[in-house]
Parts: structure tokens; sequence; C-alpha cells
């Protein structure tokens, strides 16, 4: 099988939060397409790692980044390098859904609209694709004009997800996105990141092992900001070369 | 011997019963002064004491001028006051790297909110009727109203900033907006009438003000309408205030229907405050 050229690269990634070391030298290659789910226990980082891939962590004051992380040949740690920019390319679901206090057709074409003026026209195609995408279409396409605050939490975080969608992501980052979720809103979201996996290269990080073990294809294990273990998630699961991996998985703690 | 928990009921009730009775003693007593002021001052209210020009050192005529003057007044109050406290606000919510800076800005804020009002008129005295030379006129009272009304934007404009979730602004950071767009799109449309409600509250205290335009603008009769921010000008509160003491001769009722004027401005500016608060 060829190599395949890793869409990111994570050389030597340093975080502190004032004195407090977050990530300790994470090296990690990402690769294009597909699922990477990012689990470990509660505090080892996962949050931490994903807000670094989307200069999201700069809203901290406190947060010292060192390191690489390189990005279709540039490194987006580097002062110069456009946010705004790194942040069309590299989308981001939160935990909770926050869709804004707006329509629901609104919502999804903000992130279009700050681009720029976009022809109307033009716009609805977007909305409407990004909605079919998320599989959101067909439960709101004769109430665009309403609020977005009167959808369920399941459909609030689809229409999160098409709001990403919308700007035409290379990466989606997903933080725990479901954890306010019930299980048949969750499953929805699992079915959505499946299909997804086509066009964007999604990376989970989630609390749920048989979430990661059902919808992903590789897996990263994070303990107390080291990287411990990364491969397919398949190993991971059955074969892990680290015996706290194979702990973790098999729920020997966490 | 009364059981303890008939002696708990009891108490529940005192107290009850004390809580009551200071929210509707408030409540009576506020009514009681504007009843007092209709009573004293509805008579002499008609429609040439509200509209024509002030005659006779205002023993006749109307107030006219002092009416036009307090509003006229309050408008250049707010145009000082609320774009310069919203950006205030604005910088030390949501751009302000927080820290010691910030604290000691705010503690300079709360500060000013409690200097006194002739301080400020004194102040506004020396710097723009005297040092910038605008002269005794609408322009520096303005100014000088404004100074004193923007620590009360400041806070108010902060705490609606504080009320938008933390969420919003993420989700708007993290699909590529800037601080700018963020702030414009997100952050302000979501709490403007808070922002609002805060500002009106303000404005309606400077429109009592006597102190502060004392020395920057206003005149005690001033049988013409001030024509532009250069004029001199006349204001209720001051008005109000020389026709009680300075004017022998002036007819009590003109007295009292002049401060149930601006009474009724007041009131109607909170009023406008409370409605744009509930939104």
């Amino acid at each position: 099988m060829p190599e395949v050229e890793p869409v990111l690269s994570i050389r030597d990634l340093n975080l502190r939060f004032g004195d407090t070391r977050v990530l300790f030298d994470i090296d990690l290659d990402v690769t294009a397409g597909g699922v990477t789910a990012i689990i470990g226990p509660s505090g080892s980082g996962k949050s931490t790692l994903l807000r670094c891939l989307n200069r999201m962590v700069d809203l901290v004051p406190v947060a010292r980044v060192e390191g690489e992380i390189l990005f279709g040949g540039k490194d987006i740690l580097d002062s110069d390098y456009d946010v705004v920019e790194l942040r069309q390319k590299v989308g981001m679901v939160f935990q909770k859904p926050n869709p804004f206090p707006r329509s629901i057709y609104d919502n999804v074409a903000y992130g279009p609209r700050i681009r720029g003026k976009v022809a109307r026209g033009r716009l609805d195609d977007i909305v409407e694709q990004a909605l079919r995408s998320a599989a959101l279409w067909d439960e709101v396409k004769d109430r665009l004009g309403t609020s977005a605050m009167d959808l369920s939490g399941g459909q609030q975080q689809r229409l999160c997800i098409a709001r990403c969608l919308a700007v035409k992501p290379e990466i989606l980052l997903m933080d725990e996105p479901c954890s306010a979720l019930d299980p048949a809103s969750t499953a929805r979201i699992e079915d959505l990141i499946t299909d997804l996996r086509e066009d964007v290269t999604v990376l989970l990080v989630t609390h749920n092992l048989q979430q990661a073990a059902r919808v992903s294809d590789d897996t990263i294990f994070l303990l107390g900001g080291e990287l411990i273990e990364s491969g397919p998630t398949d190993s991971i699961f059955t074969k892990a070369s680290d015996t706290r991996t194979d702990d973790y998985v098999t729920g020997r703690f966490g | 011997m009364i059981r303890p928990e008939r002696r708990a009921r009891i108490l529940e009730h005192l107290v009850d019963g004390l809580i009551r009775a200071t929210f509707w003693g408030l409540v009576i007593l506020t009514l009681s002064i504007v009843a007092y002021f209709v009573i004293r001052g509805a008579g002499q209210l008609d429609w040439e004491f509200l509209a024509a020009m002030p005659r006779n050192r205002g023993i006749e005529g109307g107030i006219f001028p002092a009416i036009l003057g307090t509003v006229l007044l309050t408008a250049g109050t707010a145009l000082v006051a609320l774009p310069l406290g919203v950006m205030a606000a604005v910088y030390l919510t949501e751009y302000a790297p927080g820290g010691r800076a910030v604290r000691l800005i705010n503690l300079a804020i709360v500060n000013l909110a409690g200097v006194p009002s002739v301080v400020y008129g004194l102040f506004g005295l020396a710097v723009f009727v005297l040092l910038l030379g605008l002269g005794s006129s609408l322009g520096a009272a303005s100014l000088t109203l404004g100074l004193l009304t923007l620590p009360v934007v400041v806070t108010a404009t902060r705490e609606a900033l504080l009320t938008v979730p933390r969420a919003y602004r993420e989700a708007a950071f993290a699909l590529g907006a800037s601080r700018r767009q963020v702030v414009l799109t997100h952050v302000l449309p979501y709490c403007r009438s808070g922002i609002m409600a805060g500002a009106l509250l303000g404005l309606s205290r400077a429109m009592g003000e006597t102190a502060p335009i004392l020395v920057t603008g206003v005149a005690v009769v001033l049988p013409r309408l001030p024509t532009g921010f250069g004029s001199r000008f006349m204001a209720l509160p001051y008005h109000l205030y020389i026709s009680a003491t300075q004017i022998p001769g002036m007819p009590a009722e003109r007295i009292w229907a002049t401060a149930l004027t601006l009474l009724a401005m007041v009131l109607a500016l909170n009023l406008l405050a409370g409605i744009l608060g509930n939104d």
C-alpha cells in the first residue's frame, strides 16, 4: 500500500496554561479522509489538542504553544498564518450545540456571509447543500426562517455541523459532539459522521469508547497530556501495544 | 407557652408582613410625590405654558425654551456618552487582555461614578468652556453631562455584554469571524436592549442635573431658542431652581408646573428604559 500524505503533521507540540503543562511533546500525523478518534480520560488534553488545530486556543490569554503543526505545507502556529483562513478550512463542532439565536437559514449562511457578499441565489444553494450534507434538510426545509433555538438538541447539533460545512472545510474538529444528546440523536450524528468522511477529514474527541470503535478509522490515545499510542482503531482496541492503552479501552480505568 | 413551630410561623408572617409593608410604603411614597406635584401644578399646565416663550422673567408666558433646552441637552449628552461608553465597554470586555490594567480601569470607572456632579461642572468650566474655548454653551454643557453619564453607560454596557454566552463568541470565532465581526454581528445585537436600558437610566439622571450645567452654559431666562451647540440655553432643572429662589413674585403654581414637567420627562425616559430592558 502506498504511503498516504498526511493532511496534518503535528511536531513536538507542547502547551502550557500559565504554569500548568497540558500537552507534552505530541507527534502525530493525521491521514487525509476518514475519521480519527481522540480518546482518553477527562483532563488528558483531548479538547486542548483539538483547539490547537484551529488556533481556538488563542482565545485563552495564558496559553503558550510551542512546536509545529503543518497543514498544507505551512505551520499554522506561525503568528503570520491567517487564522481566519485556517478556521474556514478547519471547522469545529462543540460539546454543547451552540446555534446562534437567529433563523436556521441565517445560522448556516453566517460563515459564507462574513467572507463577503454572496448572491442570494448562490447562498440559497450553499445553505441547502450544507443542510443536506448534515442530514437536516428534510426536517427544516419548510421553516428555514424560524429560530434555530426551536430545534431539538440533536437537530441543533446537526445545524451546527451544517454551519461548518457551509464554508467547505477540509477538516472537521468535533469536540464530544454527542455528549449532550440522547441515544437516538447520537446515532444520527454517528451516521452523519460516517457519511461525512467521504468529503472531509474528521477528528472526533469522544469519551464514548463504543462510539470511537463504531465510527473511527484511526484512534489516538492521550493520557495526562501525552500521546500514548495511535494507530488503526482495530488494533488500538484489540491489540494495543501499550498496557495503559489496553487498560483504558478495556475499561480498567478512565 | 408558644410551641416552637408556632413561633416559627408567627415569625414567618411577621417578616413577610414587614417586606410587604416596605414595598407598598415605597409605592405609596412614589405615587404621593407624583400626585402632590400633579395637584399643585396641573392647574397651571396648559398649551401656552408648555409652548410659549417666557415673558417678564418667566412670571408670565411659557417655559418652552427650558423644555427644548433640556431635550437638546439630553440628546447632546447621549451623543457624547453613548458612543464613548459603549466603545470603552466593548474594549474592556472583548479586546483588553485582562489582568491588572483592566482592574485599574474598572476602579477608575467606579470612582468616576462617585465624583460629585458639581466637580464635573467645574471640570467642564475649566476644560470645555475656557481651555477649549467653547464658551458657555449647549456644547460645553453636553460634554460635561456626557462625562458624568459615561461611567453609567460603561457599567451598563459591560453588564449587558457579559450576559452574551461565551458559546456564541466561540461558534463565531470557530467559523473564522474576526474580532470586529464577532462584536458587531454577534455580541452587540444580542444585548442591544440591555445597553439601551442602562444608557437611558443614565441619561434620565443627567436630565435632572443642575450643578454641572450651572457653570457651563445654562441661562436664567432666555427669551429665544438655542440655534446650535454654540448657543446658551435654558434647562428645566435650573429654571426650576431660579424660579423657586431668585425671582420675587413668581407664582407658586408655575414652579410646581415646571417641576411636574421635568418629572414627567424623567419618568418617560425611565419608562422607556424599563420597556427596552424587558425586551
